[in-house]
């Protein structure tokens, strides 16, 4: 184990994780170029800008099918597998899925230790067992920057399937895992960070949203989504709009990383953040919110966690469910969700 | 005046280098950052002001800007500076200990304390600067592993440094626990007895 832990994984690679995502721009003009597809029993494609597709088996099953993989994070080959494990079988969880059979997808360098391969295979191998899901097999390339992910299947009811709109006036909006991947990311980059935030990033980044979502599928909530490289106001913002309706989010109440913010104070701003806020300045008013938190707000997470929108009354069940299944990263209401106004999503100091 | 060059250095780099700059600082003066990119002014700024700097910034071509620090006095300390840490990568914080877990008590006496006890341990396990390589749990064991467990969260925290958590196979199907496992892996005995001999230090509580 010793020699191949000198390697800096991290440092093979110019982005890393869901901010090496290609911007929201560039994938929208492309995009509109390929043919929609028709199907009566596809039930999610591509054009609600949803994570994965879903296609409808029988009247009791659909499939789910999603695939994610990036470059490293982390510069622990078993963590980098981990992270990238989690986040592709997130898609299933945002899904309202369950996810049953998975493959890798593996890009590495010929002149790295195979063992660290080894070692990032084990990470996603196991992250995939926890799931409950099985993994068999891939497929491998060589290439100068080590990728690696997931592609995943899974189940869902077809009457049950967590969509990405159909929030109401009045829902409230709770987000299960706390911000600040990005920045954390970066400050770890620049051998800035703190022993407390450094450990609690790979906590969040390795938390499966399984349980967060055997919580929220035993009530009616309105709309899910996964928050990941677009941050919270790049998702949320999303979810509004394909409702017709406003998110109000509540600056303050939104977890985050321990010194997460500092780190923003600092500078230590992914890229993806700002690319974030330019694609929606026209469509969010900022308010006077205070910048750290705008730069945390529109923080690019890896493996972020399930946004959602439920009706009031359910609110206090729905936390206390999540603390009985053993949730273990912070689950906060972020806010709320009131009739349409002229912006999507309104930050509230 | 000193002048710093981040020009074609990608984030965070230039936030980097600002802010060595600004540390090695003894009294009054002005640096001039020089980057490449708006992204990485913007980034500059934020760290000059936190540092409680006076800024400005200039675009001096289409992929050349300079920011303009005034600091007066030395830097106040940036609020993470008393925890940074020298090495230059996440280092491997396990070393080749192997704690061998076989009973869901510590110790014995009375069970209600062992249960205490035995918590309090994992727990303490956490603390420890170097972590344990692997975490072996057996017969009773298998029962701090499962659904119902109070050291789940414990666990998951280890784990998520990188340690290993193996629970014995037999022993999950004995107790009937064997769809309950919440964490780690399921081993046999002979992975058992690897772990064992190929470990430099062995913990039993």
């Amino acid at each position: 184990m010793g020699k191949e832990r000198d390697v800096r994984l991290t440092q093979m690679t110019r982005t890393a994780g869901c901010a090496a995502k290609l911007g929201p721009d560039i994938l929208s003009q492309v995009l509109g170029t390929i043919p929609k597809y028709h199907d009566d029993d596809l039930l999610v494609g591509f054009e609600t800008s949803d994570d994965a597709a879903i296609y409808k088996v029988t009247d009791e099953i659909a499939m789910i099918q999603t695939l994610d993989f990036f470059t490293p994070v982390v510069d622990d080959p078993y963590t980098f597998g981990q992270i990238a494990a989690t986040n592709a079988l997130s898609d299933i969880y945002a899904m309202g899925g369950v996810p049953k059979v998975a493959l890798n997808i593996v890009a590495f360098p010929n002149c790295l230790a195979p063992a660290i391969l080894g070692e990032i295979l084990r990470g996603g191998a196991d992250k995939v067992r926890e799931a409950g899901a099985v993994l068999v097999g891939g497929h491998s390339i060589q290439d100068e920057e080590p990728k690696y992910g997931l592609c995943v299947s899974g189940f869902v009811h077809p009457d049950r399937i967590f969509r990405n709109y159909g929030c109401k006036p009045g829902d409230v909006l709770i987000l299960t895992k706390q911000l600040g991947v990005g920045l954390v990311n970066t400050a770890v980059k620049a051998d800035m960070v703190s022993e407390r935030s450094r450990k609690e990033v790979v906590q969040v980044m390795t938390s499966l949203n399984r349980k967060a979502k055997e919580v929220i599928e035993e009530y009616p909530i309105t709309a899910c989504t996964d928050v990941t490289g677009f941050g919270l106001i790049g998702h949320g913002a999303e979810m509004a709009s394909a409702s017709n309706v406003t998110f109000e989010i509540d600056v303050k109440a939104v977890a985050c990383i321990q010194d997460a913010l500092s780190y923003a104070e600092m500078g230590l701003v992914p890229s993806g953040a700002y690319r974030n806020r330019k694609h929606t300045e026209a469509h969010v008013d900022l308010g006077n919110t205070e910048e750290r938190y705008v730069d945390l707000l529109h923080d690019p997470q890896t493996s972020g966690g399930l946004l959602f929108s439920v009706a009031p009354e359910h609110v206090d069940a729905i936390l206390q469910d999540m603390q009985k299944k053993g949730v273990d990263t912070r689950v906060s209401v972020v806010g709320r969700v009131v009739d349409r106004q002229d912006v999507w999503l309104r930050l509230k100091a | 005046m000193i002048t710093v060059n981040a020009m074609g250095d990608a984030c965070p780099i230039p936030v980097i280098k600002t802010k060595k700059a600004i540390q090695a600082l003894t009294g009054s003066e002005t640096i001039e950052v020089l980057v490449d990119n708006e992204i990485a002014v913007q980034n500059v700024t934020k760290m000059a002001k936190s540092s409680g700097g006076q800024v400005t910034s200039e675009k001096l071509g289409e992929k050349s800007f300079k920011v303009r620090i005034g600091m007066n006095g030395v830097a106040v300390g940036t609020k993470c500076s008393e925890e940074e840490k020298e090495e230059v990568c996440i280092p491997d914080a396990r070393g080749n200990t192997l704690v061998v877990v076989s009973s869901d008590r510590m110790g014995i006496g009375n069970d209600e304390l062992g249960k205490v006890l035995m918590k309090g341990f994992l727990f303490a396990l956490t603390q420890l600067d170097t972590l344990p390589k692997t975490i072996l749990f057996y017969n009773g064991g298998a029962k701090l592993t499962t659904e119902g467990s109070d050291s789940l969260g414990d666990l998951r925290s280890m784990e998520a440094q990188g340690v290993e958590i193996m629970t014995c196979g037999t022993c999950l199907d004995y107790y009937g626990l064997k769809d309950k496992l919440q964490i780690g892996s399921v081993t046999n005995m002979y992975n058992i007895v690897e772990a064992m001999d190929s470990a430099a230090k062995i913990i039993r509580p």
